[in-house]
């Protein structure tokens, strides 16, 4: 018993040990429109799978797109599940304590959206009373319950942004704060349309919305960091990166 | 881009090939039952040591059981899931890593059969461990006055009496094991649940893949019916029949 115990486990470490392995890119298994959804194939698409087979391909890297629970996330890259995360994660100064970080590749404003004539405003006067719905563990998270959390009735999170809209459809919240990106996929809907209106950026906090969403990685491999920054400045300089979000945005969401 | 897909009706939803989304909710269905298979598979393995382990093994063998079936039986199965997921995981690889060896990866398969089947192994070993009281115990004295070894009783009397009275309690394990793994969503494994989820998300068609995914619960739980219902007559044959059965 003892022996094939032992055998099993010397096949598990040896099947994970094999030479040049692909490089396994997390991202959050969750519908994030127009970043990263499934679709009905079970294949992933959208502007950020485009940006990481871009940058594989300029770093000449050979990767394997793996979801994981976003809750999860950080965990399955210090655990060794995944080697990078590339899914709109900001760089904090949070998040730097456990995981370092790459340049960033994209930053784009954070906004409200509200129900329509609910008379607020993004401010934590404009939120008295009001039920805020986030996305658990992410700078949104962290800034609302830092400005709102004083006047604002309730912040509810949830595991997914996407479950959030979808109370604030269903009235059980009475605004969400979200990147504006995926807040502008949102409105795009019959039932974001329907229900609500963009009520304008937050303020800024760079301290806790950070400077823009870089990849993750696991402190201390900084061969893999210097790799992934080169690629990104190359997909950025030979033009690819504004080839490739063409059909997603009007507008390049580089930023600042 | 996505917008065609939400006026879409029920039958373009769920159809095989995409846009359709038949074929990921089977797929997941597939891991669904790969899942329970294996745990419950483990989960018999683990209750049947525990059960008899519990009633013939020293006092020592008898603590560590009790400590197992009370601990695991105590802690939710999610607690236990994230425990093993990611606790357990850090732990065993770093003990790996001092030791000079390579460092082993969880799948989420492995993880949640590894943690199913612990769960299942406790009430497996209550269950079993019932129906092996329920042998009567002149029968197991006949075997000992024959002069057979403990080893030939349990395998000559004591399994193919109990196992009568361990398949209801069985089935029902069975059954709770096949909605055990949507817990598993909760880590980012894609089995039905995750996989329906997704699927309603990304369409926001909430209704019909819910109900897709009950009605695929369902299904399964109706053909485990069916075949525990065989095993259960097979178990009694011999007997006089009292009815009922299945699940």
């Amino acid at each position: 018993m003892k022996k094939i115990i032992l055998t099993a486990i010397a096949a598990a470490a040896l099947s994970t040990a094999a030479v040049a392995e692909p490089i396994k890119i997390g991202i959050a298994a969750e519908p994030y429109p127009p970043f990263a959804s499934p679709d009905a194939a079970g294949a992933w698409v959208g502007w950020e799978v485009d940006f990481i087979n871009a940058v594989c391909a300029a770093g000449a890297m050979e990767c394997v797109i793996t979801p994981v629970a976003w809750e999860g996330i950080i965990p399955s890259l210090t655990g060794g599940q995944i080697d990078a995360i590339m899914a709109s994660m900001s760089i904090t100064e949070e998040r730097m304590k456990t995981i370092a970080f790459s340049d960033k590749y994209y930053n784009t404003p954070t906004v409200i959206v509200a129900t329509k004539g609910g008379g607020m405003t993004p401010d934590a006067a404009g939120m008295t009373g009001k039920i805020i719905g986030v996305q658990v563990s992410t700078i949104h998270e962290a800034y609302a319950q830092k400005y709102f959390a004083a006047t604002a009735a309730e912040i509810k999170t949830y595991q997914t942004t996407d479950e959030g809209f979808q109370d604030l459809i269903a009235g059980r919240v009475d605004a969400s704060q979200a990147d504006s990106i995926a807040v502008d996929a949102f409105m795009a809907t019959d039932g974001g349309k329907a229900c609500c209106e963009v009520i304008g950026a937050v303020a800024d906090d760079a301290a806790i919305l950070g400077q823009g969403v870089g990849v993750g990685l696991r402190q201390g491999e900084d061969d893999l960091k210097a790799k992934f920054n080169a690629a990104i400045a190359k997909v950025i300089a030979d033009g690819t990166y504004d080839t490739l979000s063409k059909p997603y945005f009007a507008s390049s969401i580089y930023g600042g | 881009m996505l917008a065609p897909l939400m006026a879409a009706s029920w039958s373009e939803l769920l159809a095989w090939s995409p846009p359709g989304w038949g074929a990921t909710l089977i797929a997941g269905l597939g891991n669904t039952i790969l899942i329970a298979l294996g745990a419950y598979a483990l989960g018999l393995f683990i209750g049947v040591l525990g059960a008899f382990g519990k009633l013939y093994g020293g006092p020592v063998t008898k603590d560590l059981l009790a400590i197992y079936t009370t601990l695991v039986r105590a802690v939710p199965e999610l607690v236990l899931l994230l425990l093993i997921t990611f606790a357990a995981k850090d732990a065993i690889n770093a003990v790996l890593r001092a030791n000079g060896f390579d460092t082993i990866d969880f799948s989420g398969v492995v993880a949640g059969i590894v943690v199913l089947g612990v769960v299942q192994g406790a009430y497996s070993t209550e269950v079993l461990r019932g129906a092996i009281l329920s042998v009567p115990a002149g029968q197991i004295e006949a075997g000992r006055a024959m002069g057979m070894s403990p080893m030939k009783i349990a395998q000559r009397i004591t399994l193919p009496l109990m196992t009568l009275a361990a398949v209801p309690g069985l089935a029902n394990l069975w059954l709770t094991c096949t909605k055990d793994t949507a817990l598993l969503a909760v880590i980012g494994f894609i089995e039905l649940t995750k996989a329906t989820s997704l699927a309603a998300g990304t369409t926001k068609s909430f209704l019909t893949f819910y109900l897709a995914a009950g009605a695929l619960y369902l299904a399964l739980s109706l053909v485990s019916g069916l075949v525990f219902g065989r095993i259960e007559r097979w178990a009694r044959r011999g007997q006089r029949t009292a009815g009922g059965g299945g699940i």
